[in-house]
């Protein structure tokens, strides 16, 4: 069981908690985990990263087992302690200064 | 009895105020959607009960809700919009060629018939539509590629569509207005439109005569006489009596003819309400007083309305979309301020309270008169 944290604004938006733990079979990785989590929770379709193109949306990041995950590509495996579910992957709002009020 | 709702859109989150119809005493809900902006609510005329929200974030992007009940609960609806074809490029703030790029959705029009159906004016400027109560959206391509399109560019606030007035007579015929483009009229249901701001006059395009560039910030209408549109342009409050194919200046003594906000009265269709702001450098109300201004005269002819607002060390804005009125008699007028009041009026604005005071920064308010 892969585990998720979600910022505050999408776990409002999926209804859920910060945790989230969800079922992805094969080789783990950010596009096989952003699609268990949009299948579970449609309502994060295009909030995490853009519907049509699957690029991450530019102001999130990606973390885990203290490494900025960000930028590795969609296929690339992630640790295997996220795929084993003993560290979660973190999914986090950039700091922007207030943007936006 | 009648009741009155005012749908409130914030910085950090929605919020529903609730009346009957004396207006004296308010419910307050919310926030809904704490901790995202929202642009804009509005509800179906159609079905008092069907509202849409457009919710913006720079971090999460845009989502879109559907309630079926008044706001009491919502459901997330669809949230792709994609431009019809290739989408091409319009002007940058420096002249240079930009792509037309998805930002946000700044306006909710249902039609007056459907509550299924909906218009949405959006960043990147273009309308979009949706038939099946918000799960899926289409873009109407015609008023993006009119001609003018590539030269189109964007207000302070963006290249947005934050305007669309549909004409209750012929709904065929819809306005939508364009920072800093313009106002635009449709005959066919946004098929085919063109630019309709012959009269305007922008001090920031070197041709005074052009048919786009001009920064329309608001339109309105009063229903029972279409042919007739009320702007808050940039600089300058205009009218015209001819669907927009001409305009004329009636800012006349206001304060200030900079401003964001206009709309007309329900029972009287030459009462118009703007709220003057300092300039287009200083968003604020001028001399640190809260005035609305209301002309009896379709314009020309302004008075201040002050009783109840604040007349000393006020410093607020209200925006394009944070001015609406109900349709009751005496007509509620209703406005919200960046510093997070909603002030409403039950008596045609000649008196003023606030009904709340400290929610984030209002973007959007919306009236709705349930019978």
């Amino acid at each position: 069981m892969i585990r998720v944290a979600l910022p505050a604004n999408l776990q409002a938006l999926a209804g859920s908690g910060r945790m989230v733990e969800l079922e992805v079979g094969g080789t783990v990785t950010q596009r096989s985990v952003l699609d268990a989590l949009e299948a579970r929770y449609p309502a994060l379709r295009g909030t995490i990263r853009d519907a049509v193109t699957k690029k991450r949306r530019p102001l999130l990041r990606f973390f885990a087992c203290e490494e900025d995950l960000s930028d590795i590509a969609l296929d690339a495996p992630l640790p295997d302690e996220v795929a084993s579910g003993a560290e979660p992957l973190l999914i986090l709002g950039a700091i922007a200064g207030g943007l936006g009020g | 009895m009648s009741k009155v709702r005012v749908l409130v859109g914030t910085r950090k989150g929605a919020f529903i105020l609730s009346s009957d119809a004396s207006r004296k005493r308010w419910d307050v809900a919310g926030p809904h959607f704490a901790g995202w902006e929202i642009f804009h609510i509005n509800g179906s005329p159609a079905d008092p009960d069907r509202l849409y929200a457009s919710q913006s974030s720079a971090w999460f992007g845009q989502v879109m809700h559907r309630s079926n009940d008044a706001g009491e609960t919502w459901e997330t609806v669809g949230n792709q919009f994609q431009y019809e074809g290739t989408p091409g490029t319009h002007t940058w703030y420096d002249g240079s060629p930009h792509p037309w790029e998805f930002k946000r959705v700044w306006h909710l029009e249902p039609s007056l018939t459907d509550p299924d159906t909906v218009y949405a004016g959006v960043e990147d400027a273009a309308l979009f539509k949706t038939t099946d109560a918000g799960q899926t959206w289409n873009e109407l391509p015609g008023l993006r590629t009119q001609k003018t399109g590539p030269s189109w560019a964007p207000g302070a606030g963006g290249l947005c569509l934050h305007t669309l007035v549909i004409d209750p007579t012929d709904p065929d015929r819809i306005y939508a207005a364009i920072s800093s483009a313009g106002v635009f009229r449709t005959d066919d249901e946004g098929k085919s439109w063109k630019p309709v701001n012959h009269g305007l006059r922008s001090n920031h395009i070197p041709d005074q005569d052009a048919e786009v560039g001009h920064c329309v910030h608001r339109i309105a209408m009063h229903p029972s006489r279409p042919n007739v549109l009320f702007m808050q342009k940039h600089w300058d409050v205009m009218r015209t009596d001819d669907r927009a194919e001409s305009w004329r200046e009636i800012s006349g003594n206001l304060p200030s003819d900079f401003g964001f906000a206009i709309d007309v009265n329900a029972n009287e269709p030459d009462t118009v309400y703007v709220i003057p702001i300092t300039s287009d450098s200083l968003h604020y109300v001028p001399e640190g007083k809260l005035r609305v201004y209301r002309s009896r005269t379709g314009g020309d002819e302004w008075e201040a309305l002050t009783k109840g607002l604040p007349q000393k060390d006020c410093y607020v804005n209200v925006l394009r979309d944070a001015l609406a009125t109900d349709q009751l008699d005496p007509c509620g007028i209703y406005f919200g301020t960046s510093g997070g009041q909603v002030y409403g009026s039950a008596d045609d604005g000649n008196s003023w309270e606030a009904i709340v005071r400290d929610l984030p920064a209002v973007l959007s308010v919306q009236v709705q008169t349930i019978p």
